[in-house]
């Protein structure tokens, strides 16, 4: 075992140099996923009022990544008081300049708005209050551009003490102590992938994480990624000591751009910091990270073709075993984890295995990332520990749904995943639970439905997305989900068959036994868990042809209520075909004799249905709800 | 497709020496890579400069076409200036991407996958962009516009000068507006 070397304690001395550095007043605001509702605007309307006000060497003006509640984007958070604004526009921030940098009073407009009033601190806000970061702590604190901003929080901090007084064993006894399962989905133990991988003979070995998150509704690993970079590279660092791997590769998708940029960056820090090359921190071990950017497959997230992506080919599965941790890259030992999975490894070694395997339920230990998003009032990203209630998600977190509606069901676990209908609200959620009503945990992606949503139609949704992304090689899936998708298309245009939903039921069990990968063995799962919770619905569609959330475009029509139509005439604007006539003017109801002497008054407007595409334009810009969907 | 042969015939192939430089040595590990950098360089996968790829690389073409039309990412037609990704994720669809989708196939004209006849807009749909906190979501170029509203998304496209295109897209004379 390696001792203290001068590498690091020079990456020691940068640490300190690097807290002594870190200033109390800081204005932190999310540029990675704000940044499309105008954060960079914020953070350049900051750069001109701090100078204005000559505080632009008292205030650390920091870009960070994702700081949880993207409902509030931009988000903003002032510290050391842990004030958070959230939704500011550059033109509010000239006041928090002047009320809270130089006041030091709060801008209560710009807070979260609690049932109670306005709540300014970030600890306060319920939608904080269950959480327990551990992967996502420095997430949103950081700058993730700078390695210096990440030493000072500790990253590597682990690093030094696995290569400094723990043998590769140890570490993967920590690890397997905690009962870290894979965050990508599937739960495979971590500590148990790492000890196949090291235990395979052969010299060389690939270390690979998947940043290849496909799924739909889910973005945790983006925030990571482009937050906390070095969490990555830490993780993988420390896994590679304990397997034994050389070379590292990060398969990141190619819709990511920030994250790419950012771990480039980080990547480049590590290796001036002497964290990657051939003699790390001058400990003797060898490692480096290549980035491989994805090229658009749902299906290279699936560990078997990742590898055949990575190894430049078209990325199809292949069987198994033999499994990677035996042949995987190029034939080599390879061991693929997740991002998720890899950025709890530094925290688990901090706070020890036994600690960690505390947080969580008895067969899924530590916390998960859940993206929330859909019909929730307050999306974004939160980690709890494992085996939280929905309820506690949905609503205590996430605020519940949005007012006038009611939550039906949240879809976990994307085209891979089901629904779980409202009545399991108070079902903890861990891998087994879920996994006994039809859906999976998968990697968190967690989307609230309410009852404007069809679940046929919805099953629809992912078998669509299921055939386009079947990579063709094994018919079960190729073929099989190609059928179930004609089914329900039939069935949402009003056309389904008696015996349709029976032979959804046959053929998605057929599919999901009988498929090569992942992808086609869980691609009836949003099918079956639909028929299996929201049987009705299916019925409705078939024996009534009627769609009763009024999705589905041709068991629907439009008409619009003589009687309510105040004669204004935006519907019949709206419509793009056009197929809606009437005369702006007073609605005779409520027009005066004045009005008619005038010609004033209007003529309600109505709707040619055979015309009408079903749109639903005139539906939602319509004032006065006078327009009947059915 | 006469037009766009006579413009592949006279390509400038010396990049795609550079890019299978930087990848040197070459191996089948680099090809989409390579892909990806010829994609960015010229647009899109134009025959003559695949070709000169894998004579460069001294691998089969057909390991190139093989990856070129299996990954999403991958174009083997001219490119419009902008590319519209209109985002397809679960958290889009039930926050009304489908409607988005229409208005903007209306606007364009187009189907998805298709260019403009004037080359101004490719349009695309996309699994996921991963910000369902802003569903739903449009990716025009690398500018995000979220809560979309159909309305807003064609004037999104307006601003970037489409063209009115396509039949059902223009109101007819008389249609009465909003008196407010």
């Amino acid at each position: 075992m390696s001792k203290l070397t001068p590498e690091i304690e020079k990456l020691r001395e940068a640490r300190r140099a690097a807290r002594r550095r870190r200033p109390a007043r800081a204005v932190r605001i999310c540029t990675t996923g704000c940044r499309a509702l105008g954060a960079l605007e914020v953070h350049a309307a900051f750069e001109r009022e701090l100078a204005a006000a000559g505080l632009t060497d008292k205030v650390a003006l920091l870009k960070t990544g994702c700081q949880g509640i993207c409902a509030g984007a931009p988000v903003i958070g002032v510290d050391p008081e842990g004030i958070l604004y959230l939704g500011a526009k550059p033109e509010d921030v000239p006041e928090i300049v002047r009320t809270t940098l130089v006041g030091g009073a709060v801008v209560e407009r710009l807070c979260f708005q609690g049932r109670q009033g306005p709540i300014p601190k970030r600890v306060d806000i319920p939608f904080f209050a269950v959480q327990k970061p551990l992967v996502l702590a420095r997430c949103g604190r950081i700058d993730p551009t700078s390695i210096e901003s990440a030493l000072a929080d500790g990253s590597y901090e682990m690093l030094e003490r696995a290569l400094t007084g723990m043998e590769p064993e140890a570490v993967i006894a920590e690890i397997t102590a905690s009962g870290l399962r894979g965050r990508g989905g599937a739960g495979f133990p971590t500590g148990r992938k790492w000890s196949a991988t090291r235990a395979a003979p052969g010299e060389l070995k690939y270390l690979i994480c998947n940043a290849d998150e496909g799924d739909p509704g889910a973005f945790m690993d983006r925030a990571v990624v482009e937050g906390d970079p070095h969490a990555v590279l830490e993780g993988l660092l420390i896994a590679a000591h304990a397997i034994g791997a050389r070379q590292g590769y990060v398969y990141v998708r190619a819709e990511y751009p920030i994250a790419i940029e950012h771990l480039k960056l980080a990547i480049a820090q590590a290796r001036e910091h002497g964290l990657l090359g051939d003699n790390i921190l001058g400990t003797g071990m060898a490692f480096d990270v290549k980035i491989k950017a994805g090229a658009g497959a749902f299906v290279c997230g699936e560990e078997t073709a990742l590898l055949a992506s990575i190894e430049g080919k078209r990325g199809q599965p292949r069987t198994r075993p033999p499994f990677p941790a035996q042949s995987g890259l190029w034939g080599k030992p390879t061991c693929i984890n997740n991002v998720e999975t890899l950025a709890n490894i530094a925290p688990i070694l901090r706070m020890g295995g036994a600690v960690y395997a505390g947080l969580g339920t008895p067969t899924s230990k530590g916390t998960k990332i859940f993206a929330l998003a859909g019909k929730v009032k307050y999306t974004g990203l939160v980690e709890v520990p494992i085996g939280i209630t929905m309820n506690q998600l949905v609503n205590d977190i996430g605020g519940g749904v949005p007012a006038g509606s009611a939550f039906k069901a949240a879809q976990m676990g994307g085209p891979s995943g089901g629904c779980v209908p409202a009545r399991y609200l108070d079902m903890p959620i861990d891998y087994e639970t879920v996994k006994e009503v039809g859906a999976i945990m998968g990697s968190g992606g967690l989307i609230i439905l309410d009852g404007a949503t069809c679940m046929v139609d919805l099953a629809r949704y992912f078998m669509d997305f299921c055939a386009k992304e079947s990579c063709g090689k094994c018919p079960p899936c190729r073929i099989g989900t190609t059928r179930m998708l004609e089914i329900l298309t039939r069935i949402c245009a009003g056309e389904g068959k008696p015996e349709d939903i029976a032979r959804l039921e046959e053929l998605g069990g057929q599919v999901k036994k009988n498929s090569l990968c992942g992808l086609g063995q869980t691609a009836p799962n949003p099918v079956l868990t639909t028929i299996r919770h929201f049987r009705s619905e299916y019925e409705a569609h078939v024996n009534e042809r009627r769609c009763p959330a009024a999705v589905c475009r041709r068991l629907i029509g439009f008409k619009i209520l003589p009687e309510k139509c105040i004669c204004c005439g935006r519907c019949a604007k709206a419509c793009p075909v056009p197929c809606i006539a009437g005369k702006i003017g007073k609605a005779p109801a409520r027009a005066t004799e004045q009005d008619r002497e005038n010609g004033k008054v209007g003529e309600p407007f109505a709707i040619q249905s055979a015309l009408c595409i079903k749109c639903g334009a005139c539906f939602d810009i319509c004032p006065v709800a006078a327009i009947e969907k059915k | 497709m006469q037009n766009d042969s006579a413009v592949e015939s006279s390509f400038d192939l010396a990049p795609v020496a550079e890019i299978v430089a930087s990848h040197a040595p070459f191996s089948e590990g680099d090809i989409i890579g390579a892909l990806q950098d010829v994609q960015d360089r010229y647009g899109y996968l134009a025959r003559p400069v695949v070709d000169e790829l894998a004579r460069l690389s001294g691998l089969p073409v057909a390991k190139f076409y093989g990856v070129a039309t299996f990954y999403a990412q991958f174009h083997l037609k001219p490119h419009g200036k902008h590319t519209v990704r209109v985002c397809r994720g679960t958290a889009c669809h039930v926050r009304g991407s489908p409607k988005i989708m229409d208005a903007v196939v209306r606007r364009l004209g187009i189907e998805d996958g298709a260019t403009t006849p004037d080359r101004l807009f490719s349009l695309e749909t996309v699994a996921c962009l991963g910000t369902c906190f802003l569903s739903p979501v449009m990716l025009v170029d690398s500018r995000y516009f979220g809560n979309l509203t159909p309305d807003q998304a064609v004037k999104v496209l307006d601003n970037m000068g489409a063209k009115r295109a396509g039949q059902g897209t223009t109101h007819q004379e008389g249609t009465p507006t909003c008196p407010s």
